[in-house]
């Protein structure tokens, strides 16, 4: 029966939903929250990152570009030009697909180094464009977004909602509303794997003359994984900008990329639940790393360095397979 | 009979080094076409240039009847073009099964969209797949190992994965390059059984192989060439009796 389960290609989100929905019983405190909430938002980022990078085997050290862009679209077109948020979010994530369709043809055709090289400069593009363009975006001030508005009702983490009787804190609303968009973006992610599509993404991972030989055109797949990795950072983005209500710069710069990526590499390539591990990880790492602001970059360098040497395939694979070899080892003394 | 791949006039040169030097030659559907000669001979070039991983200096390469010069390798496995490497080319990142179903990636349907929302059509087409596949590894000798890694699968499997990979895609013409290299006397007997069972079904084959009993054994025509250019062509018996042949095997 558990062993069944283990098996099923969606255990992994059914324990994730169970554990997630489980949070607001345990903690009643906004800060806690708040964190909760910034973390299931960038961990369904990374799980769109992971297509690219896990599954297709592609580097971009320039994500965060994709992440801030969706972010600014939608500050801009909702708090200048009046637009609902809901629009707002699905014209800036075709925008930023479209982008990253147009930026990915070329570039994807480079491999290793050059492919990293060119992402970075793409991501450090974009990044300076937003620092400059102040008139729209503030510059390094940053710039205030309004709460995000579904269909009439306004979510906002300082409000109070009464559903059947309950009351319902803004913030636990957010918590809750971020969750439902981090297991959706786990199941789209998870279809997409268990796919033909995901089959060819994945076999240009693992050898793209072979991927070629059988007829995939690795050129389209690549640029196909590269847009929908782009547009999970975009829709992110913005429900971020509407979440916290206000946002710099920062949130699409280079430390943002390299912090997304090695999410992925901690948490475990190709692996939706480790991601999303890594995640909340480095999320949660610099809280207790108070003490030590000043050495955030370093230590969080040195837990790559650290992870590529001891843990290649990232820390929930590496977990997961201790934890088989233990109980095979049980059941075999058993026998 | 017509002919499925023609060659003519065809040349490869790296910088100063000629690969590939006016060669020629026909391969008529439904044959076993064997191309042999000695190590730097240029026979796995010529592979690279049919299949379309090089761009061909000069020349012209037809298949059926079609120019197909400059086209893609995934074009031409549009074309039912498909390969096996000397340096195996397997999925080391997806299991054996996998590598054998993603060999009918042209002939199964949808898009993305069917992706995500994972309609049953599409489930159902995966389960099809899937079965075709496993049936694939049984003939080609690898049923054992269907839920394996890849990564775990010792050489001579590999080997046979690569075929059955190919088969897949139920490809017109089959190139084999070195198929045979690594294995032993038995596994040799297995591949020899494997060749001739893909032809019966109509599959044109052509092959490059060091091991002459194989090769005299299964092919319809062979072709030698040295440094790039064509030493003899014909059936098993003419090339085995040409003097320039026995020349260049054995020194004179």
């Amino acid at each position: 029966m558990l062993k069944q389960f283990l098996k099923w290609r969606l255990s992994g989100l059914i324990v994730l939903a169970f554990i997630t929905l489980s949070i607001p019983f345990l903690m009643d405190n906004p800060f806690y929250f708040d964190m909760a909430t910034q973390i299931a938002i960038v961990a369904s980022t990374v799980v769109g990152l992971n297509l690219l990078v896990g599954y297709a085997g592609q580097i971009s050290l320039g994500h965060a570009a994709f992440f801030g862009l969706g972010a600014y679209f939608s500050a801009i077109a909702t708090s200048r030009f009046g637009w609902p948020s809901v629009i707002a979010l699905f014209t800036g994530a075709a925008f930023v697909g479209l982008l990253a369709w147009i930026i990915g043809r070329p570039i994807l055709r480079l491999k290793g180094h050059y492919l990293s090289m060119a992402t970075l400069a793409v991501g450090f593009i974009i990044a300076i464009i937003i620092n400059n363009q102040s008139g729209w975006t503030g510059g390094p001030d940053g710039m205030s977004v309004p709460p995000l508005g579904i269909f009439g009702w306004e979510l906002s983490t300082f409000s109070v909602y009464k559903i059947f009787g309950f009351e319902l804190q803004g913030y636990v609303a957010w918590y809750l509303f971020s969750i439902v968009v981090l297991l959706l973006a786990v199941l789209v992610a998870q279809n997409i794997v268990d796919s033909p599509v995901g089959r060819a993404l994945r076999s240009i991972h693992g050898s793209e003359i072979a991927a070629r030989t059988v007829g995939v055109d690795t050129a389209r797949y690549k640029s196909l994984v590269f847009v929908i990795s782009a547009v999970y950072a975009s829709v992110m983005g913005s429900l971020f900008a509407h979440f916290t209500g206000f946002i710099t710069p920062a949130i699409a710069d280079f430390d943002h990329s390299i912090l997304l990526i090695t999410m992925v590499v901690l948490g475990g390539m190709a692996s939706p639940m480790g991601v999303i591990l890594g995640a909340v990880v480095l999320k949660l790492l610099p809280q207790f790393l108070t003490g030590f602001q000043d050495y955030e970059t370093m230590i969080f360098g040195l837990i790559l360095m650290l992870t590529m040497i001891f843990m290649p395939k990232g820390l929930l694979p590496t977990m997961i397979r201790i934890l088989k070899s233990r109980l095979g080892a049980r059941a075999g003394g058993d026998a | 009979m017509s002919a499925m791949i023609e060659v003519s006039g065809l040349d490869k040169t790296f910088g100063g080094v000629h690969a590939i030097e006016g060669l020629s030659f026909t391969v008529d559907e439904g044959q076993v076409y064997s191309v042999i000669g000695p190590n730097g001979a240029g026979k796995t070039t010529l592979f690279n240039l049919i299949t379309g991983f090089y761009t061909p200096t000069r020349g012209d390469i037809r298949l059926n009847g079609e120019d197909v010069v400059g086209l893609d390798p995934n074009r031409l496995a549009q074309r039912g073009m498909c390969r096996t490497f000397q340096q195996m080319q397997v999925c080391m990142n997806m299991t054996a099964l996998e590598n054998v179903m993603l060999g009918r990636h042209l002939k199964l349907r949808g898009n993305l969209l069917s992706s995500v929302l994972r309609l049953p059509s599409l489930r159902q087409q995966e389960r099809d797949c899937r079965d075709r596949a496993r049936a694939l590894m049984e003939f080609v000798g690898c049923g054992d190992y269907v839920d394996a890694d890849a990564a775990s699968l010792s050489y001579g499997v590999l080997k046979r994965l690569e075929i059955a990979r190919a088969l897949a895609a139920e490809p017109r013409i089959l190139l084999l390059d070195e198929p045979a290299a690594g294995l032993n006397g038995t596994e040799t007997a297995q591949l020899d059984e494997l060749i001739r069972k893909v032809a019966e079904q109509g599959v044109t084959v052509m092959l490059v192989e060091h091991d002459m009993k194989l090769v005299m054994g299964i092919s319809d025509r062979l072709l030698v060439i040295n440094y790039g250019r064509k030493l003899a062509e014909g059936t098993p018996d003419e090339v085995r009796n040409n003097p320039d042949v026995i020349a260049a095997y054995l020194g004179n």
